[in-house]
C-alpha cells in the first residue's frame, strides 16, 4: 500500500541512478526536507535545540565523516575525538585572530585544516591495517587531546586552557554565544547537514566512492585492477577528517561555546561517533543520521521517562543508560551488523512487497 | 519520534504551575566523580527537606530541590540547565568548573544568578563584571594563597629555597591555581614544579616518580574525584611524609583517604567549612529528614566532609533567599530578586548560631564589588585511627594583595572579551 510502483518507469539513465528511485521515498524526503527546513525553526525553543536538535545534526555530520572512512573505507579509526578538537581549536585561533571573518569561512577552513591533520595521521593505513591502524588512530587521538592541553597557543594563554567561542554574527543575525535564537544555530548547523550529506551521498556513488569500498572488500584486488591505494585511503582519510571537523567546529562555536578538550573530546567521543556508525550502520548515509538521532536522542528520552514522568532516582536512570546502549551494541553486532539502516532496508523490501508476498 | 515530542511538550505544558522556590540541583552520582558529587547532592537536598518539613519552606514558601544528573559531562550539564530553567530556577550549582565556563554567558543572557561555591571562574569574585556570578566564601587563588600562608606559618615566615609540587586536574579546574602559585613562588622565593594529571586521574605513576626524584618539600594537590584517593595511595607507596601532602578543599573528603587506609594518617588538606555532625542542625536533619524516612540518596553520607559542603550551600542559597524576600516584600521571589538578595547577603555568627550551625563557616558579607566573599579557610588533617578530619587552624586568610589584581586583570580580560560594561548600582 505505502509503495505504489506500478507505472513508475525510468526512461533514462539519470533516473534510474538517483537516490531515491522509488516515488514514495523520494516524496518523503522532500517532505522531510521541506519540515526541517520551513516547520521545525518555527517552533524550536532553547531546550529541544540543545537537548536534541542541534547535536544530533552535528554528531550526524562526525558520524558521516567516521562511516566514510570506516563504513566505507574500511579503515577503523578511533580519533574521531582528537579530529573533532582540531576542528574546535581551529575555528577557535581562526576566530580570535581574524575577528572579520564569517563563520561559514571559519568553518570551512577549519575542515580543511583538520583533513590535512587526518592525512598525516592517514599515513601509517598504509602499512598497517585493522587492529593496528586503530591502535595508531588511538594514539592520534591522546596525542591530539595532549597537544592542546599542553602548548598554550592553542587556547590563547587563557588561565583555565577552556577556549570561548567570542559571539559572532551572520547576516545580521547572532550566531554564537548565549544571546543567539535557537532557530539561528539549527538553520546554520541543518544547512552544513544538507550540504554535506549531499557530498558525501555523491562522493560514496561514484569513483572515488567505489575505489573507497573497493580496497574496503580487498585491498589487494582492488589495487591489482588498477586503484592505487595510497590515493584511496588518504582521499578517505582527508574527506572523513573533513567532516568531522567540521563537526568539531560546529560543536565548538555552536553547540557549547565554550570547551575543555580533555573533558569534551576524550576518548570517549571517538567511541560515542564510533557507536553511532555501528548502531546506524557501517556504510550507509541514513545509517549514519539514524545511529546518531538514536544516540542523542536516547538519553533525553531515558531522563524524560525515568525522571520526569515516573520519578526514578537520577543516578538509575544515568547507569541504565549505560546498560541498554551496551546492550544495544551487543545486540546488533550480533543480530544486525548492518545496523538500523539495514533494519530499514528489510523493512522497505517488505512493504514494497505487501500485501502480497511470495 | 515527532508525535513524541508533541506528547512531551503536552506533559510539560498540561503539569500545573506551582508557587514553589526551585533550587536545581545539578547532581552527580554516576562517573569518576560520583564519590564527591553523592554526598554534596545529598547535603544539598536534605537541607531543603529540613526547611519544608520543620518551617514550611522559607518565608512560607515551600522549596523544590530540582535534581538532573550530569555525570560531570558539560554537555549533559547544558541539557539539565535547558531543561530546568524554564522552572524558575532561582540559582545554579553546577558543582563542576566546566560546566560552570558553560553556563556563565548563558546564566548572565537569562538572568539566573549561578553560585559557585568555592570552584568556577576566579575571577567572577569581581561582581561589577560578573553581575549574576557568585563564588563566595571563598574561591580557588584564595586556596592557593591560604594553602601558601599555613606553609608559611609552619615555616617561621619564609619559604626561601623551598621546593613545591603541584600536582592538578588537568582541566580548567586544576589548572587555576597555577597564577596564583606562579606570582606567590616569586615573592617569596619557593621552587614550584606542576605536574598534571589527565581526567580521570587513575594514572599518576610517573607524576609521583619525579616527585620522588625530585623530593619536593611539600605537595600541594588540587584533585576531584578518583584522582585524589589515588594521589594519596601513591604518596603513601612512595612513603611521601603525608603532613606535608596539602589538598586542596575538593581534596579533603572521607573518600579521598578511606581507600588508603592507615598510611593516609596526617594527609592534610584545606577545609572552606567546619567538619563533623556535632552541630545543632544535625539534629533537626536527624528529627525531620532521617526519621521520616526523607533523606536523599541512600541516608549514608550525614556528616562527611561533602555532605556538610552541600548543606552549607543550600543554607547559603536559603539564606540569601530569605533576604530577597524581605529586599523585595514578596515570598515567591523571581531569579532577578534572589540575585539581588545574594548580593546583600550578609553572614555573621549571629546568623549561623540561629540557623544551629555555629561558627560553621566564615563570617562573610557580599557586595555588587566583592562576589567573593571573606577568602578564608581552614587546614585539616586526617586522623587515620579514629576516622576523623581534624581543624588544625582558625580561619586563615588570603593574600589579598596578590589575589586582588589577579581578579581585575582576569576580569577586565573577560568584560573586554565579551563587551561587559563594568557596573555596580
Amino acid at each position: 500500500m505505502l509503495y505504489r510502483e506500478a507505472g513508475d518507469f525510468k526512461t533514462s539513465y539519470a533516473e534510474d541512478n538517483q537516490t531515491f528511485p522509488i516515488k514514495f521515498d523520494r516524496v518523503g524526503y522532500y517532505v522531510v526536507l521541506a519540515v526541517a527546513v520551513l516547520v521545525v525553526p518555527f517552533f524550536i525553543n532553547d531546550y529541544w535545540a540543545s537537548a536534541f536538535l542541534i547535536p544530533f545534526l552535528i554528531y550526524a555530520i562526525a558520524a558521516i565523516g567516521l562511516n566514510i572512512l570506516t563504513g566505507y573505507c574500511g579503515q577503523v579509526s578511533l580519533g574521531t575525538g582528537g579530529f573533532m578538537a582540531v576542528g574546535a581549536y581551529a575555528s577557535y585561533k581562526l576566530m580570535t585572530a581574524f575577528p572579520w571573518m564569517d563563520m561559514v569561512t571559519v568553518t570551512l577552513l577549519s575542515g580543511l585544516v583538520t583533513a590535512a591533520v587526518g592525512v598525516v595521521f592517514g599515513l601509517p593505513s598504509l602499512r598497517i591495517k585493522g587492529f593496528y591502524l586503530a591502535v595508531a588512530t588511538l594514539a592520534a587521538q591522546f596525542f591530539l587531546v595532549w597537544l592542546f592541553n599542553k602548548v598554550g597557543w592553542f587556547y590563547n594563554y587563557s588561565a583555565s586552557g577552556q577556549i570561548n567561542a567570542p559571539e559572532r554574527e551572520f547576516f545580521g543575525l547572532i550566531l554564537t554565544g548565549p544571546n543567539a535564537a535557537a532557530a539561528t544555530q539549527y538553520l546554520f548547523c541543518l544547512a552544513f547537514v544538507l550540504v554535506l550529506a549531499w557530498v558525501a551521498r555523491n562522493l560514496t556513488r561514484g569513483t572515488v566512492g567505489r575505489k573507497w569500498m573497493a580496497i574496503r572488500d580487498m585491498d589487494i584486488a582492488a589495487e591489482i585492477i588498477g586503484v592505487n591505494p595510497l590515493r584511496a585511503k588518504l582521499s578517505a582519510f582527508a574527506v572523513s577528517s573533513f567532516f568531522v571537523g567540521i563537526s568539531g567546529a560546529l560543536f565548538f562555536t555552536i553547540y557549547l561555546g565554550a570547551v575543555e578538550v580533555g573533558e569534551a573530546f576524550g576518548i570517549q567521543k571517538s567511541f560515542l561517533v564510533l557507536f553511532m556508525i555501528i548502531i546506524g550502520g557501517l556504510g550507509s548515509i541514513f545509517g549514519s543520521f539514524a545511529g546518531a538521532a538514536f544516540l542523542v536522542l536516547l538519553p533525553v528520552v531515558l531522563k524524560l521517562v525515568g525522571v520526569d514522568l515516573l520519578g526514578w532516582p537520577t543516578d538509575i536512570v544515568a547507569h541504565l543508560q549505560l546498560v541498554i546502549v551496551g546492550g544495544l551494541i551487543v545486540f546488533f553486532l550480533i543480530v544486525e551488523p548492518h545496523g538500523l539502516a539495514q533494519l530499514w532496508r528489510v523493512t522497505k523490501e517488505k512493504l514494497r512487497l505487501w500485501p502480497f508476498p511470495h | 519520534m515527532k508525535l513524541g515530542t508533541l506528547t512531551i511538550a503536552a506533559i510539560m505544558a498540561a503539569s500545573p504551575v506551582m508557587a514553589d522556590l526551585v533550587f536545581p540541583s545539578l547532581s552527580y552520582r554516576t562517573g569518576p566523580y560520583a564519590a564527591g558529587g553523592i554526598p554534596f547532592a545529598d547535603g544539598y537536598a536534605d537541607y531543603f527537606t529540613l526547611l519544608n518539613q520543620r518551617d514550611g519552606g522559607i518565608g512560607g514558601v515551600m522549596t523544590r530541590v530540582l535534581e538532573c544528573e550530569t555525570g560531570y559531562n558539560t554537555e549533559k550539564g547544558v541539557e539539565c540547565y535547558e531543561s530546568t530553567k524554564g522552572e524558575g530556577s532561582l540559582v545554579y550549582q553546577p558543582l563542576s568548573t566546566g560546566i560552570t565556563y558553560q553556563l556563565i554567558p548563558k546564566t548572565a543572557a537569562d538572568g539566573i544568578p549561578m553560585h559557585t561555591m568555592g570552584y568556577g571562574r576566579t575571577s567572577a569574585a569581581n561582581g561589577a563584571i560578573f553581575n549574576n556570578i557568585f563564588n563566595y566564601p571563598a574561591n580557588y587563588w584564595d586556596g592557593a594563597s591560604i594553602a601558601v600562608n599555613y606553609l608559611l606559618s609552619e615555616n617561621g615566615g619564609s619559604l626561601e629555597g623551598k621546593k613545591i609540587a603541584l600536582i592538578y586536574h588537568n582541566s580548567a579546574y586544576g589548572k587555576e591555581p597555577i597564577r596564583t602559585l606562579e606570582e606567590l613562588s616569586a615573592i617569596h622565593g619557593f621552587e614550584l614544579t606542576q605536574l598534571a594529571v589527565d581526567h580521570p586521574g587513575q594514572e599518576q605513576k610517573s607524576q609521583w616518580l619525579q616527585i620522588r626524584r625530585e623530593r619536593p618539600d611539600y605537595v600541594v594537590m588540587w584533585g576531584w574525584g578518583v584522582m585524589n584517593q589515588v594521589a594519596v595511595q601513591e604518596a603513601a607507596n612512595i612513603r611521601f611524609p603525608m603532613e606535608n601532602f596539602i589538598g586542596n578543599w575538593w581534596a579533603g573528603s572521607e573518600n579521598d583517604v578511606l581507600p588508603v587506609g592507615e598510611a593516609a594518617n596526617g594527609y592534610k588538606a584545606l577545609a572552606m567549612h567546619n567538619v563533623g555532625d556535632d552541630f545543632p542542625v544535625f539534629a533537626d536533619i536527624q528529627t525531620h529528614v532521617v526519621d521520616a524516612g526523607m533523606a536523599a540518596g541512600n541516608g549514608d553520607q550525614i556528616g562527611t566532609v561533602l555532605y556538610n559542603r552541600g548543606l552549607y550551600a543550600a543554607m547559603l542559597a536559603a539564606e540569601a533567599a530569605k533576604k530577597a524576600q524581605e529586599i523585595h516584600g514578596v515570598a515567591d521571589i523571581t531569579p532577578q530578586m534572589m540575585r539581588d538578595g545574594m548580593e546583600a547577603l550578609v553572614v555573621d555568627e549571629a546568623l549561623m548560631e540561629s540557623l544551629g550551625m555555629p561558627n560553621f563557616g566564615p563570617e562573610f558579607t557580599v557586595s555588587c564589588e566583592n562576589h567573593g566573599g571573606s577568602g578564608q579557610g581552614k587546614v585539616q588533617q586526617w586522623n587515620a585511627s579514629t576516622g576523623e578530619w581534624e581543624i588544625l587552624t582558625d580561619w586563615i586568610s588570603s593574600d589579598r594583595a596578590v589575589i586582588d589584581p589577579l581578579i581585575a586583570e582576569d576580569s577586565a580580560a573577560y568584560a573586554a572579551e565579551n563587551n561587559v560594561e563594568p557596573s555596580c548600582g
